[in-house]
């Protein structure tokens, strides 16, 4: 399609010459694919919704936006694009590139399938945080949803990392400080919801809880998008040494690769960013648990090819999830959180069956 | 080609010099001096809880000695940057594992790791090394089979080409031959006896380390207990001092390797 050498001529040709040239050397070309079709999905979902907006119209928007004269459009459907869509369908490619790329360098960091950007417990801290703005009060009104769910983030992060470094500072053990460390936010959660929200609280907060893109602005995009550009360039000069991870700390050890700084300079990398997209967005389920395993069943474990990867595939399912999250029940929205596991679990069902046979 | 990089005259290699470790309060190891020829196979025998898998973690950098030291040419380990230490020594296990759907080539290609850089493809002398290292070990034809499809002995064999494939001087194996029945133990310790790197190899049986070792050093509770050449380490008085099992070695090939038969019963005292 894009060039010479299609997976099955690599093949042969590698048989008769004896290389050991990976059929799947070609990350910046499944990059590049992956950006453009980005790049549509975006201009796609911001067309969809209850205003009858077109792809040229964003265009005109953004082109004015950004000093090129006016638009052309009524000031209600400018508003309904720069105000609303765009950054909505910006935030859900944000975020999903970034908790896709949070699901994969966790799961090979802590040789765990079930790992995700929330094993270090740091949704369950947001909603903690969240919770104690909204429904108690602390801060004031000084602090917003956002940055009380982004402190929660942290506090719940901090515990893992030293419950872990106290239990012997092995991945397993890192693993299960998250779990502890999960369990007792969310039980803190529903204490505080149980014992002092009202019903109309506890509807917003569930709402919050389950990931939803409704309030998104361009500050949300601002943020959430600087600290992925800058978590995926750590990530990025780390693809090498998270293969070494494949056989373990100590493996890993013996080729040279720093294991204790390396794993806490990803851990924290992935937590701040999945700090900074929980507090934008909530906690938004399955993208970061299973989008890794579908994206290694299709271009293997490496993750100089992963990775590229990852965040285009995250973002795009995610623009998608959300459009659909906000038109399926118009006027009603659904938490994008559960239409990412609606979607998500049977095409996940059917990538593991149809690798199955090449297990 | 790689093989058989002979040490400049002068460099002492690794070296363990008096290295003591305890683990969760016991000793483990007790002032362990040990020496490898260069370019001969020394094989690191004694009972469970001897102290051999820890000894050779601390070789291998992966753990500091409490008291003592390591070298390499002289220089402590402590001060080595990782990366260099590991292109010069490489380490095979009991029985690596991965949940990873690698390739065989993929995971050969993890000992090019202290070679590579963030962000660039593998060179040409990476992929090279790839390639030698699978040659050496018979993997060529399996390249591109994936990992969870090979047999335990196959799997040794990929963890040695890794291990190959970091163009080590000095190879650590750790009882590679644990989980392998009889020929594929043969196949393997044939492999590393011909690869001529400067090789340390704990093992349990006492014969595979009389037929492929040149030197034996045995350890009892942390310290060495023997060592030397085969035929003067292994004898049945150490058997019964170490092991405190009765046995007959006798030295029935011409080259005089020993061979020993247990004699079933334990040893008495002494």
């Amino acid at each position: 399609m894009t060039g010479p050498g299609p997976a099955t001529a690599g093949r042969s040709g590698r048989e008769k010459d004896g290389s050991v040239r990976s059929p799947r050397s070609r990350p910046l070309v499944a990059g590049v694919a992956g950006v453009l079709l980005l790049g549509v999905s975006v201009a796609l979902a911001v067309t969809l919704g209850p205003a009858d907006i077109r792809v040229a119209d964003t265009w005109s928007v953004v082109v004015s936006r950004l000093g090129g004269g006016p638009s052309g459009l009524s000031p209600i459907r400018d508003g309904i694009v720069w105000e609303l869509r765009l950054p909505r369908t910006l935030l859900a490619a944000v975020c999903g590139a970034g908790l896709a790329v949070c699901g994969v360098v966790m799961q090979s960091l802590l040789r765990n399938p079930l790992a995700d950007p929330f094993v270090l417990g740091v949704s369950s801290g947001a909603s903690t945080g969240a919770v104690a703005v909204v429904v108690l009060g602390v801060g004031g009104g000084a602090v917003s949803v956002a940055g009380g769910a982004f402190l929660g983030a942290l506090a719940s992060f901090a515990l893992v990392l030293l419950l872990s470094h106290t239990l012997g500072g092995t991945t397993d053990r890192v693993v299960l400080a998250g779990v502890a460390a999960m369990q007792l936010f969310s039980a803190l959660t529903s204490f505080v919801v149980m014992t002092a929200a009202d019903a109309e609280t506890t509807r917003g907060v569930l709402f919050w809880l389950l990931g939803s893109l409704t309030g998104a602005d361009w500050t949300d995009v601002g943020v959430c998008g600087a600290v992925l550009v800058a978590a995926l360039l750590v990530c990025g000069g780390h693809a090498r040494t998270l293969d070494a991870f494949a056989f373990g700390e100590e493996t890993a050890a013996t080729l040279g690769v720093p294991v204790a700084r390396t794993r806490l300079a990803l851990l924290t990398v992935t937590a701040l960013l999945t700090a900074v997209l929980v507090a934008a967005a909530g906690a938004i389920g399955f993208v970061g648990l299973v989008l890794p395993h579908a994206l290694r069943a299709l271009a293997g474990p490496g993750h100089a090819r992963l990775l590229p990867l990852a965040a285009p595939a995250g973002a795009v399912f995610l623009v998608w999830a959300d459009t659909l999250a906000r038109t399926v029940l118009d006027p009603q929205e659904v938490p994008v959180g559960v239409v990412t596991s609606l979607v998500g679990v049977p095409a996940f069902v059917l990538v593991l069956h149809r690798t199955r046979s090449a297990r | 080609m790689t093989d058989a990089p002979s040490p400049a005259p002068g460099r002492t290699g690794l070296r363990a010099e008096r290295v003591s470790r305890t683990a969760g309060g016991a000793l483990v190891l007790d002032g362990v001096t040990l020496a490898p020829r260069p370019g001969a196979l020394t094989g690191l025998l004694g009972p469970n809880g001897s102290g051999k898998s820890t000894l050779l973690r601390l070789l291998a950098g992966v753990l500091a000695p409490e008291t003592g030291v390591v070298t390499l040419d002289g220089d402590p380990l402590r001060g080595l940057p990782r990366r260099e230490l590991a292109r010069r020594v490489a380490v095979v296990g009991q029985h690596a594992d991965t949940q990873v759907g690698l390739t065989v080539a993929d995971a050969v290609r993890l000992g090019r790791l202290p070679y590579r850089r963030a962000w660039s493809p593998p060179t040409a002398a990476d992929e090279e090394a790839v390639r030698s290292a699978l040659a050496r070990t018979g993997l060529s034809g399996l390249a591109h089979r994936t990992w969870h499809t090979l047999s335990g002995g196959e799997r040794q064999r990929v963890q040695l080409a890794r291990a190959l494939a970091q163009e080590p001087r000095e190879l650590l194996l750790d009882e590679p031959t644990n989980h392998l029945d009889v020929r594929h133990q043969l196949d393997l310790l044939a492999l590393v006896s011909g690869l001529r790197l400067t090789c340390v190899m704990a093992l349990h049986d006492l014969n595979l380390a009389a037929l492929y070792c040149d030197h034996l050093v045995v350890l009892r509770e942390g310290r060495v207990a023997a060592a030397g050449p085969v035929a003067e380490v292994l004898t049945e008085r150490l058997v019964a001092d170490v092991y405190g099992v009765r046995a007959a070695v006798t030295h029935p090939a011409p080259d005089g390797r020993p061979h020993v038969r247990y004699l079933g019963a334990p040893a008495g005292r002494g």
